[in-house]
Protein backbone atom coordinates (compact mmCIF):
# COMPACT_ATOMS: atom_id res chain seq x y z
CA UNK A 1 0.00 0.00 0.00
CA UNK A 2 2.75 2.46 0.93
CA UNK A 3 4.58 1.40 -2.20
CA UNK A 4 1.55 2.28 -4.28
CA UNK A 5 1.24 5.65 -2.54
CA UNK A 6 4.88 6.37 -3.27
CA UNK A 7 4.81 5.31 -6.89
CA UNK A 8 1.38 6.59 -7.92
CA UNK A 9 2.33 10.30 -8.09
CA UNK A 10 5.18 9.39 -10.39
CA UNK A 11 2.80 7.45 -12.63
CA UNK A 12 0.53 10.48 -12.69
CA UNK A 13 3.43 12.71 -13.71
CA UNK A 14 4.37 10.33 -16.52
CA UNK A 15 0.77 10.13 -17.65
CA UNK A 16 0.44 13.91 -17.67
CA UNK A 17 3.65 14.26 -19.68
CA UNK A 18 2.26 11.78 -22.18
CA UNK A 19 -1.00 13.68 -22.49
CA UNK A 20 0.94 16.90 -23.10
CA UNK A 21 3.22 15.21 -25.64
CA UNK A 22 0.23 14.03 -27.70
CA UNK A 23 -1.79 17.20 -27.17
CA UNK A 24 -2.90 17.58 -30.79
CA UNK A 25 -4.40 14.08 -30.96
CA UNK A 26 -5.79 14.57 -27.52
CA UNK A 27 -7.62 17.75 -28.47
CA UNK A 28 -9.01 16.12 -31.59
CA UNK A 29 -10.38 13.27 -29.50
CA UNK A 30 -12.00 15.78 -27.18
CA UNK A 31 -13.57 17.66 -30.05
CA UNK A 32 -15.01 14.42 -31.40
CA UNK A 33 -17.26 14.40 -28.35
CA UNK A 34 -20.06 16.41 -29.86
CA UNK A 35 -23.14 14.22 -29.54
CA UNK A 36 -24.80 16.39 -26.86
CA UNK A 37 -24.51 19.37 -29.21
CA UNK A 38 -26.03 17.37 -32.08
CA UNK A 39 -28.94 16.46 -29.83
CA UNK A 40 -29.24 20.02 -28.57
CA UNK A 41 -29.77 21.12 -32.18
CA UNK A 42 -32.96 19.11 -32.65
CA UNK A 43 -34.40 19.87 -29.21
CA UNK A 44 -33.67 23.57 -29.52
CA UNK A 45 -35.56 23.53 -32.82
CA UNK A 46 -38.42 21.61 -31.20
CA UNK A 47 -38.58 24.03 -28.25
CA UNK A 48 -38.79 27.11 -30.49
CA UNK A 49 -42.57 26.91 -30.38
CA UNK A 50 -42.67 26.53 -26.59
CA UNK A 51 -41.21 24.36 -23.82
CA UNK A 52 -41.08 20.57 -24.24
CA UNK A 53 -41.84 18.56 -21.10
CA UNK A 54 -40.56 21.30 -18.79
CA UNK A 55 -37.51 22.17 -20.88
CA UNK A 56 -37.31 25.56 -22.55
CA UNK A 57 -34.68 26.21 -25.23
CA UNK A 58 -32.46 27.47 -22.46
CA UNK A 59 -33.24 24.43 -20.35
CA UNK A 60 -32.11 22.14 -23.14
CA UNK A 61 -28.96 24.20 -23.61
CA UNK A 62 -28.15 23.86 -19.91
CA UNK A 63 -28.85 20.13 -19.92
CA UNK A 64 -26.77 19.25 -22.96
CA UNK A 65 -23.86 21.55 -22.12
CA UNK A 66 -23.75 20.03 -18.64
CA UNK A 67 -23.89 16.56 -20.20
CA UNK A 68 -21.01 17.48 -22.50
CA UNK A 69 -19.06 18.74 -19.51
CA UNK A 70 -19.63 15.54 -17.53
CA UNK A 71 -18.67 13.41 -20.53
CA UNK A 72 -15.49 15.43 -21.09
CA UNK A 73 -14.44 15.24 -17.45
CA UNK A 74 -15.21 11.57 -16.86
CA UNK A 75 -13.66 10.06 -19.98
CA UNK A 76 -11.70 6.81 -19.92
CA UNK A 77 -10.24 4.71 -22.69
CA UNK A 78 -8.73 1.81 -20.80
CA UNK A 79 -10.75 -0.86 -22.63
CA UNK A 80 -9.04 -0.12 -25.95
CA UNK A 81 -5.65 -0.02 -24.29
CA UNK A 82 -6.29 -3.35 -22.57
CA UNK A 83 -7.56 -5.17 -25.63
CA UNK A 84 -4.60 -3.91 -27.66
CA UNK A 85 -1.98 -4.82 -25.08
CA UNK A 86 -3.49 -8.24 -24.51
CA UNK A 87 -3.56 -8.97 -28.23
CA UNK A 88 -0.03 -7.73 -28.81
CA UNK A 89 1.35 -9.42 -25.71
CA UNK A 90 2.77 -6.24 -24.18
CA UNK A 91 0.60 -6.87 -21.12
CA UNK A 92 3.42 -9.17 -19.98
CA UNK A 93 5.65 -6.13 -19.46
CA UNK A 94 3.03 -4.42 -17.34
CA UNK A 95 2.60 -7.50 -15.19
CA UNK A 96 6.30 -7.42 -14.37
CA UNK A 97 6.07 -3.95 -12.87
CA UNK A 98 5.56 -3.70 -9.11
CA UNK A 99 2.13 -2.04 -9.39
CA UNK A 100 -1.16 -3.62 -10.44
CA UNK A 101 -1.69 -2.99 -14.19
CA UNK A 102 -5.15 -1.54 -13.58
CA UNK A 103 -3.63 1.06 -11.26
CA UNK A 104 -1.10 1.93 -13.95
CA UNK A 105 -3.87 2.46 -16.47
CA UNK A 106 -5.98 4.40 -14.01
CA UNK A 107 -3.03 6.78 -13.50
CA UNK A 108 -2.88 7.36 -17.28
CA UNK A 109 -6.58 8.12 -17.39
CA UNK A 110 -6.58 10.39 -14.34
CA UNK A 111 -3.48 12.26 -15.49
CA UNK A 112 -5.35 13.37 -18.60
CA UNK A 113 -7.91 15.27 -16.54
CA UNK A 114 -6.01 18.61 -16.51
CA UNK A 115 -5.88 18.45 -20.31
CA UNK A 116 -9.58 17.65 -20.37
CA UNK A 117 -10.11 20.69 -18.18
CA UNK A 118 -8.56 22.86 -20.88
CA UNK A 119 -11.30 21.79 -23.28
CA UNK A 120 -13.94 21.95 -20.58
CA UNK A 121 -13.26 25.59 -19.65
CA UNK A 122 -14.81 27.07 -22.80
CA UNK A 123 -17.79 24.75 -22.35
CA UNK A 124 -18.20 26.03 -18.78
CA UNK A 125 -17.93 29.58 -20.10
CA UNK A 126 -20.66 29.00 -22.69
CA UNK A 127 -22.83 27.24 -20.12
CA UNK A 128 -22.58 30.20 -17.74
CA UNK A 129 -23.20 32.66 -20.55
CA UNK A 130 -26.16 30.89 -22.17
CA UNK A 131 -28.03 29.27 -19.34
CA UNK A 132 -26.87 30.59 -16.02
CA UNK A 133 -30.40 30.88 -14.68
CA UNK A 134 -30.99 27.15 -15.22
CA UNK A 135 -28.10 26.10 -12.98
CA UNK A 136 -28.43 25.12 -9.35
CA UNK A 137 -28.05 27.94 -6.85
CA UNK A 138 -27.59 25.54 -3.96
CA UNK A 139 -23.99 25.16 -2.80
CA UNK A 140 -24.78 21.69 -1.51
CA UNK A 141 -25.39 20.34 -5.05
CA UNK A 142 -22.08 21.74 -6.20
CA UNK A 143 -20.36 20.21 -3.19
CA UNK A 144 -21.82 16.80 -4.03
CA UNK A 145 -20.84 17.22 -7.67
CA UNK A 146 -17.19 16.37 -6.89
CA UNK A 147 -17.83 12.89 -5.45
CA UNK A 148 -20.55 12.37 -8.06
CA UNK A 149 -18.13 13.10 -10.91
CA UNK A 150 -15.51 10.86 -9.33
CA UNK A 151 -18.12 8.12 -8.97
CA UNK A 152 -19.17 8.62 -12.58
CA UNK A 153 -15.61 8.33 -13.77
CA UNK A 154 -15.01 5.23 -11.63
CA UNK A 155 -18.10 3.54 -13.03
CA UNK A 156 -16.99 4.23 -16.57
CA UNK A 157 -13.42 3.13 -15.88
CA UNK A 158 -14.40 -0.04 -14.01
CA UNK A 159 -16.89 -1.16 -16.64
CA UNK A 160 -14.16 -0.72 -19.23
CA UNK A 161 -11.74 -2.63 -17.02
CA UNK A 162 -14.17 -5.54 -16.59
CA UNK A 163 -14.88 -5.74 -20.30
CA UNK A 164 -11.19 -5.30 -21.08
CA UNK A 165 -10.41 -8.21 -18.78
CA UNK A 166 -12.73 -10.36 -20.86
CA UNK A 167 -10.25 -9.85 -23.70
CA UNK A 168 -8.06 -12.32 -21.83
CA UNK A 169 -10.64 -14.98 -22.74
CA UNK A 170 -12.50 -13.85 -25.86
CA UNK A 171 -11.45 -11.92 -28.93
CA UNK A 172 -14.38 -9.57 -29.36
CA UNK A 173 -14.24 -7.76 -26.03
CA UNK A 174 -14.02 -4.39 -27.75
CA UNK A 175 -17.28 -5.14 -29.56
CA UNK A 176 -18.89 -5.96 -26.25
CA UNK A 177 -17.92 -2.54 -24.99
CA UNK A 178 -19.39 -1.03 -28.12
CA UNK A 179 -22.70 -2.68 -27.19
CA UNK A 180 -22.46 -1.32 -23.64
CA UNK A 181 -21.86 2.11 -25.13
CA UNK A 182 -24.97 1.81 -27.27
CA UNK A 183 -27.18 1.08 -24.26
CA UNK A 184 -25.36 3.65 -22.18
CA UNK A 185 -25.98 6.40 -24.74
CA UNK A 186 -29.71 5.90 -24.40
CA UNK A 187 -30.07 4.96 -20.73
CA UNK A 188 -27.57 7.39 -19.20
CA UNK A 189 -29.37 10.47 -20.46
CA UNK A 190 -26.55 11.27 -22.89
CA UNK A 191 -28.81 11.52 -25.94
CA UNK A 192 -32.16 12.35 -24.36
CA UNK A 193 -32.91 13.64 -20.83
CA UNK A 194 -34.32 10.67 -18.91
CA UNK A 195 -37.49 12.48 -17.86
CA UNK A 196 -38.55 12.86 -21.50
CA UNK A 197 -38.64 9.10 -22.09
CA UNK A 198 -41.88 7.14 -21.94
CA UNK A 199 -42.66 5.97 -18.42
CA UNK A 200 -41.53 2.34 -18.92
CA UNK A 201 -38.10 3.26 -20.32
CA UNK A 202 -37.63 5.89 -17.65
CA UNK A 203 -38.38 3.46 -14.83
CA UNK A 204 -35.88 1.00 -16.24
CA UNK A 205 -33.22 3.69 -16.66
CA UNK A 206 -33.62 4.87 -13.08
CA UNK A 207 -32.59 1.53 -11.56
CA UNK A 208 -29.77 0.66 -13.99
CA UNK A 209 -26.24 1.91 -13.33
CA UNK A 210 -26.01 3.97 -16.56
CA UNK A 211 -27.68 7.06 -15.13
CA UNK A 212 -25.04 7.41 -12.43
CA UNK A 213 -22.39 7.89 -15.09
CA UNK A 214 -23.91 10.97 -16.56
CA UNK A 215 -27.48 11.90 -15.77
CA UNK A 216 -26.96 12.13 -11.99
CA UNK A 217 -24.06 14.65 -12.06
CA UNK A 218 -25.94 16.66 -14.70
CA UNK A 219 -29.05 16.75 -12.53
CA UNK A 220 -26.93 17.95 -9.62
CA UNK A 221 -25.68 20.84 -11.73
CA UNK A 222 -29.23 21.68 -12.71
CA UNK A 223 -30.35 21.51 -9.05
CA UNK A 224 -33.03 18.87 -9.52
CA UNK A 225 -32.66 17.16 -6.17
CA UNK A 226 -33.25 18.12 -2.56
CA UNK A 227 -30.42 17.53 -0.11
CA UNK A 228 -31.83 14.23 1.13
CA UNK A 229 -32.54 12.92 -2.38
CA UNK A 230 -29.11 13.93 -3.61
CA UNK A 231 -27.38 12.15 -0.74
CA UNK A 232 -29.47 9.06 -1.34
CA UNK A 233 -28.57 9.01 -5.02
CA UNK A 234 -24.90 9.55 -4.25
CA UNK A 235 -25.08 6.55 -1.92
CA UNK A 236 -26.66 4.46 -4.68
CA UNK A 237 -23.98 5.59 -7.12
CA UNK A 238 -21.17 4.58 -4.80
CA UNK A 239 -22.87 1.26 -4.05
CA UNK A 240 -22.65 0.57 -7.79
CA UNK A 241 -19.01 1.70 -7.76
CA UNK A 242 -18.25 -0.75 -4.96
CA UNK A 243 -20.05 -3.54 -6.78
CA UNK A 244 -18.12 -2.91 -10.00
CA UNK A 245 -14.88 -2.70 -8.03
CA UNK A 246 -15.45 -6.17 -6.61
CA UNK A 247 -16.50 -7.47 -10.03
CA UNK A 248 -13.31 -6.06 -11.56
CA UNK A 249 -11.24 -7.83 -8.95
CA UNK A 250 -12.92 -11.16 -9.55
CA UNK A 251 -12.79 -10.79 -13.34
CA UNK A 252 -9.13 -9.81 -13.34
CA UNK A 253 -8.03 -12.66 -11.07
CA UNK A 254 -9.86 -15.37 -12.95
CA UNK A 255 -9.00 -13.86 -16.33
CA UNK A 256 -5.30 -13.69 -15.68
CA UNK A 257 -5.16 -17.46 -15.24
CA UNK A 258 -6.16 -17.74 -18.89
CA UNK A 259 -3.50 -15.37 -20.07
CA UNK A 260 -0.68 -16.70 -22.17
CA UNK A 261 1.40 -13.78 -23.42
CA UNK A 262 1.54 -14.07 -27.17
CA UNK A 263 4.66 -12.70 -28.78
CA UNK A 264 5.61 -9.62 -26.82
CA UNK B 1 -11.80 3.89 -67.71
CA UNK B 2 -12.44 0.16 -68.18
CA UNK B 3 -9.14 -0.49 -66.49
CA UNK B 4 -10.14 1.66 -63.54
CA UNK B 5 -13.37 -0.31 -63.17
CA UNK B 6 -11.44 -3.58 -63.30
CA UNK B 7 -9.13 -2.32 -60.56
CA UNK B 8 -12.10 -1.34 -58.42
CA UNK B 9 -13.68 -4.77 -58.91
CA UNK B 10 -10.49 -6.57 -57.99
CA UNK B 11 -10.03 -4.35 -54.94
CA UNK B 12 -13.59 -4.98 -53.79
CA UNK B 13 -13.24 -8.73 -54.22
CA UNK B 14 -9.97 -8.84 -52.31
CA UNK B 15 -11.18 -6.75 -49.38
CA UNK B 16 -14.44 -8.67 -49.24
CA UNK B 17 -12.54 -11.96 -49.09
CA UNK B 18 -10.41 -10.64 -46.24
CA UNK B 19 -13.42 -9.44 -44.26
CA UNK B 20 -15.33 -12.70 -44.74
CA UNK B 21 -12.54 -14.70 -43.16
CA UNK B 22 -13.71 -13.56 -39.75
CA UNK B 23 -17.17 -15.07 -39.62
CA UNK B 24 -17.75 -14.65 -35.92
CA UNK B 25 -16.77 -11.01 -36.08
CA UNK B 26 -19.17 -10.67 -38.99
CA UNK B 27 -22.09 -11.81 -36.84
CA UNK B 28 -21.08 -9.72 -33.81
CA UNK B 29 -20.52 -6.56 -35.82
CA UNK B 30 -23.76 -7.09 -37.70
CA UNK B 31 -25.69 -7.25 -34.44
CA UNK B 32 -23.90 -4.13 -33.24
CA UNK B 33 -24.82 -2.28 -36.42
CA UNK B 34 -28.48 -3.06 -35.70
CA UNK B 35 -28.14 -1.83 -32.12
CA UNK B 36 -26.63 1.46 -33.24
CA UNK B 37 -29.40 2.02 -35.78
CA UNK B 38 -31.86 1.65 -32.90
CA UNK B 39 -29.80 4.14 -30.87
CA UNK B 40 -29.92 6.56 -33.81
CA UNK B 41 -33.69 6.23 -34.13
CA UNK B 42 -34.55 6.53 -30.44
CA UNK B 43 -34.04 10.30 -29.95
CA UNK B 44 -36.13 11.06 -33.04
CA UNK B 45 -38.97 8.92 -31.68
CA UNK B 46 -38.81 10.80 -28.38
CA UNK B 47 -38.75 14.20 -30.09
CA UNK B 48 -41.80 13.38 -32.20
CA UNK B 49 -43.52 11.89 -29.18
CA UNK B 50 -43.82 15.48 -27.98
CA UNK B 51 -44.16 17.39 -31.23
CA UNK B 52 -45.97 16.80 -34.52
CA UNK B 53 -43.59 19.04 -36.44
CA UNK B 54 -40.09 20.39 -35.89
CA UNK B 55 -38.81 23.36 -37.95
CA UNK B 56 -41.37 22.55 -40.63
CA UNK B 57 -40.49 18.85 -40.86
CA UNK B 58 -42.99 16.15 -40.01
CA UNK B 59 -41.99 12.78 -38.57
CA UNK B 60 -42.00 10.79 -41.84
CA UNK B 61 -40.12 13.57 -43.62
CA UNK B 62 -37.50 13.56 -40.91
CA UNK B 63 -37.32 9.77 -41.23
CA UNK B 64 -36.39 10.14 -44.89
CA UNK B 65 -33.45 12.38 -43.91
CA UNK B 66 -32.45 9.89 -41.25
CA UNK B 67 -32.66 7.09 -43.81
CA UNK B 68 -30.12 8.81 -46.03
CA UNK B 69 -28.01 9.49 -42.98
CA UNK B 70 -27.97 5.83 -41.90
CA UNK B 71 -27.07 4.73 -45.44
CA UNK B 72 -24.27 7.27 -45.84
CA UNK B 73 -22.91 6.63 -42.38
CA UNK B 74 -22.76 2.93 -43.18
CA UNK B 75 -20.88 3.73 -46.35
CA UNK B 76 -18.52 6.11 -44.56
CA UNK B 77 -17.72 3.83 -41.65
CA UNK B 78 -17.95 0.60 -43.61
CA UNK B 79 -15.71 1.44 -46.56
CA UNK B 80 -14.20 4.93 -46.75
CA UNK B 81 -12.94 5.33 -43.19
CA UNK B 82 -11.33 1.89 -42.75
CA UNK B 83 -9.64 2.16 -46.14
CA UNK B 84 -8.34 5.67 -45.73
CA UNK B 85 -7.27 4.97 -42.17
CA UNK B 86 -4.86 2.53 -43.74
CA UNK B 87 -3.34 5.32 -45.81
CA UNK B 88 -2.36 7.14 -42.62
CA UNK B 89 -0.81 3.91 -41.40
CA UNK B 90 1.03 3.52 -44.74
CA UNK B 91 2.39 7.06 -44.51
CA UNK B 92 3.62 6.52 -40.98
CA UNK B 93 5.36 3.26 -41.77
CA UNK B 94 6.60 4.32 -45.18
CA UNK B 95 4.78 1.45 -46.88
CA UNK B 96 2.84 3.84 -49.10
CA UNK B 97 5.80 3.39 -51.47
CA UNK B 98 4.46 -0.02 -52.43
CA UNK B 99 1.06 1.40 -53.27
CA UNK B 100 2.55 4.22 -55.34
CA UNK B 101 4.72 1.77 -57.28
CA UNK B 102 1.74 -0.24 -58.51
CA UNK B 103 0.69 0.50 -62.09
CA UNK B 104 -2.71 1.96 -61.20
CA UNK B 105 -3.99 5.23 -59.80
CA UNK B 106 -3.00 5.43 -56.13
CA UNK B 107 -6.24 7.09 -55.06
CA UNK B 108 -8.19 4.26 -56.66
CA UNK B 109 -6.03 1.68 -54.91
CA UNK B 110 -6.33 3.10 -51.42
CA UNK B 111 -10.01 4.02 -51.53
CA UNK B 112 -11.47 0.52 -51.24
CA UNK B 113 -8.61 -1.39 -49.68
CA UNK B 114 -10.52 -2.36 -46.56
CA UNK B 115 -14.26 -2.79 -46.24
CA UNK B 116 -16.56 -3.97 -43.50
CA UNK B 117 -19.33 -5.81 -45.37
CA UNK B 118 -21.56 -6.10 -42.30
CA UNK B 119 -22.30 -2.42 -42.72
CA UNK B 120 -24.55 -3.47 -45.62
CA UNK B 121 -27.06 -3.85 -42.80
CA UNK B 122 -27.10 -0.06 -42.65
CA UNK B 123 -28.16 0.12 -46.27
CA UNK B 124 -30.91 -2.44 -45.67
CA UNK B 125 -32.02 -0.51 -42.59
CA UNK B 126 -32.14 2.69 -44.62
CA UNK B 127 -34.44 0.89 -47.06
CA UNK B 128 -36.63 -0.15 -44.13
CA UNK B 129 -36.74 3.39 -42.80
CA UNK B 130 -37.82 4.72 -46.21
CA UNK B 131 -40.54 2.08 -46.38
CA UNK B 132 -41.93 3.12 -43.00
CA UNK B 133 -41.66 6.80 -43.86
CA UNK B 134 -43.51 6.52 -47.15
CA UNK B 135 -46.19 4.27 -45.73
CA UNK B 136 -46.88 7.03 -43.20
CA UNK B 137 -46.86 9.68 -45.91
CA UNK B 138 -49.38 7.54 -47.77
CA UNK B 139 -47.93 7.39 -51.28
CA UNK B 140 -44.61 6.19 -52.68
CA UNK B 141 -42.24 8.70 -54.31
CA UNK B 142 -42.73 9.27 -58.03
CA UNK B 143 -40.33 7.83 -60.58
CA UNK B 144 -38.71 11.16 -61.48
CA UNK B 145 -38.34 12.01 -57.82
CA UNK B 146 -36.68 8.67 -57.12
CA UNK B 147 -34.33 9.14 -60.07
CA UNK B 148 -33.41 12.67 -58.99
CA UNK B 149 -32.81 11.40 -55.46
CA UNK B 150 -30.58 8.69 -56.87
CA UNK B 151 -28.53 11.22 -58.82
CA UNK B 152 -28.22 13.40 -55.74
CA UNK B 153 -27.26 10.35 -53.71
CA UNK B 154 -24.37 9.73 -56.09
CA UNK B 155 -23.42 13.36 -55.54
CA UNK B 156 -23.66 12.90 -51.78
CA UNK B 157 -21.36 9.88 -51.89
CA UNK B 158 -18.93 11.85 -54.02
CA UNK B 159 -18.88 14.73 -51.52
CA UNK B 160 -18.43 12.34 -48.62
CA UNK B 161 -15.60 10.60 -50.40
CA UNK B 162 -13.98 13.92 -51.30
CA UNK B 163 -14.04 15.09 -47.71
CA UNK B 164 -12.47 11.82 -46.59
CA UNK B 165 -9.75 12.23 -49.24
CA UNK B 166 -9.17 15.82 -48.12
CA UNK B 167 -8.81 14.73 -44.50
CA UNK B 168 -6.32 12.04 -45.47
CA UNK B 169 -4.37 14.50 -47.60
CA UNK B 170 -3.69 16.45 -44.42
CA UNK B 171 -1.90 13.36 -43.13
CA UNK B 172 0.84 13.97 -45.72
CA UNK B 173 1.62 17.28 -44.06
CA UNK B 174 1.05 16.40 -40.39
CA UNK B 175 1.46 12.66 -40.02
CA UNK B 176 -0.07 12.17 -36.62
CA UNK B 177 -3.61 13.04 -37.51
CA UNK B 178 -5.06 9.56 -37.79
CA UNK B 179 -7.91 10.64 -35.58
CA UNK B 180 -8.84 13.58 -37.78
CA UNK B 181 -11.00 11.12 -39.69
CA UNK B 182 -12.78 10.24 -36.45
CA UNK B 183 -13.37 13.91 -35.89
CA UNK B 184 -15.04 14.13 -39.28
CA UNK B 185 -17.10 11.03 -38.52
CA UNK B 186 -18.38 12.66 -35.38
CA UNK B 187 -19.15 15.94 -37.15
CA UNK B 188 -21.00 13.93 -39.78
CA UNK B 189 -23.46 12.98 -37.03
CA UNK B 190 -24.99 16.43 -37.54
CA UNK B 191 -26.21 15.27 -40.96
CA UNK B 192 -28.90 13.16 -39.28
CA UNK B 193 -31.04 16.29 -39.00
CA UNK B 194 -32.24 18.33 -41.97
CA UNK B 195 -29.97 21.33 -42.41
CA UNK B 196 -32.89 23.74 -42.08
CA UNK B 197 -33.21 23.14 -38.33
CA UNK B 198 -30.06 25.21 -37.97
CA UNK B 199 -30.10 28.97 -38.06
CA UNK B 200 -27.59 31.72 -38.65
CA UNK B 201 -23.91 30.85 -38.78
CA UNK B 202 -24.36 27.11 -38.31
CA UNK B 203 -26.76 26.94 -41.25
CA UNK B 204 -24.17 28.67 -43.44
CA UNK B 205 -21.37 26.37 -42.30
CA UNK B 206 -23.30 23.17 -42.90
CA UNK B 207 -24.41 24.30 -46.34
CA UNK B 208 -21.30 25.90 -47.80
CA UNK B 209 -18.19 25.12 -45.74
CA UNK B 210 -18.92 21.55 -44.74
CA UNK B 211 -21.69 20.64 -47.16
CA UNK B 212 -23.67 18.29 -44.93
CA UNK B 213 -26.85 19.71 -46.48
CA UNK B 214 -25.80 18.24 -49.83
CA UNK B 215 -25.52 14.80 -48.33
CA UNK B 216 -28.78 14.07 -46.56
CA UNK B 217 -31.13 17.03 -46.85
CA UNK B 218 -30.97 17.41 -50.64
CA UNK B 219 -31.60 13.75 -51.52
CA UNK B 220 -34.37 13.67 -48.91
CA UNK B 221 -36.05 16.75 -50.37
CA UNK B 222 -35.75 15.20 -53.81
CA UNK B 223 -37.40 12.00 -52.66
CA UNK B 224 -40.18 14.00 -51.03
CA UNK B 225 -40.65 15.99 -54.26
CA UNK B 226 -39.85 19.28 -52.55
CA UNK B 227 -36.59 20.09 -54.25
CA UNK B 228 -36.65 22.94 -56.75
CA UNK B 229 -34.81 22.47 -60.05
CA UNK B 230 -32.42 25.34 -59.39
CA UNK B 231 -31.38 23.90 -56.01
CA UNK B 232 -30.80 20.51 -57.61
CA UNK B 233 -28.57 21.99 -60.31
CA UNK B 234 -26.68 24.11 -57.77
CA UNK B 235 -26.20 21.07 -55.53
CA UNK B 236 -24.78 18.98 -58.36
CA UNK B 237 -22.51 21.80 -59.54
CA UNK B 238 -21.25 22.27 -55.98
CA UNK B 239 -20.62 18.54 -55.70
CA UNK B 240 -18.51 18.39 -58.84
CA UNK B 241 -16.53 21.47 -57.82
CA UNK B 242 -15.86 19.95 -54.43
CA UNK B 243 -14.78 16.61 -55.85
CA UNK B 244 -12.46 18.31 -58.34
CA UNK B 245 -10.81 20.34 -55.60
CA UNK B 246 -10.35 17.24 -53.45
CA UNK B 247 -8.70 15.37 -56.33
CA UNK B 248 -6.34 18.27 -57.01
CA UNK B 249 -5.32 18.49 -53.37
CA UNK B 250 -4.76 14.72 -53.19
CA UNK B 251 -2.45 14.88 -56.22
CA UNK B 252 -0.56 17.82 -54.73
CA UNK B 253 -0.18 15.95 -51.44
CA UNK B 254 1.12 12.82 -53.15
CA UNK B 255 3.77 14.97 -54.81
CA UNK B 256 4.88 16.19 -51.39
CA UNK B 257 5.19 12.66 -50.05
CA UNK B 258 8.71 11.68 -49.07
CA UNK B 259 8.90 8.12 -47.87
CA UNK B 260 9.28 7.61 -44.12
CA UNK B 261 11.30 4.43 -44.44
CA UNK B 262 14.37 5.85 -46.13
Amino acid sequence: MTRVLRLYPQLLRTGFAEAVAYRAEFLIWMFSTNMPLVMLAIWAAAARSGPVGGYSQQGFAAYYLAALLVRLMTGAWVVWEMTMEIRQGTLALRLLRPIHPLLQWSADNIAAIPMRGVVAIPVIGILLFVARSELSRDWFSWLLLCPALLGGWLLYFLVQAIIGTLALRVESAASLFDAWLGFSNILSGYLVPLDLFPEAVRKLALVLPFRFQLSFPVELMLGRWSHAEALQLLGAQWAYVLFFLLATRVAWRSGLRHYAAYGG
Amino acid sequence: MMRALRVVRAQLRASLAIALQYRFEFAVEGALALLWIAVTLAPLLVVFGTRAEVAGWTFPEMLVVLGWFVALKGLLEGTLSPSLMQVVEHIRKGTLDFVLLKPADAQLLVSLSKIEPWRLIDLAAAGGIFAIAFRRIGHPPGLTQALLALVLLCGAVLVLYSIAILVVSIAFIAVRVDNLLYLFQSIFDVARWPSTIFRGVLAMIFTFVLPLALMTTCPALALLGKLTASTAVAALAGTLLFAGAARAIWLASIRRYTSASS
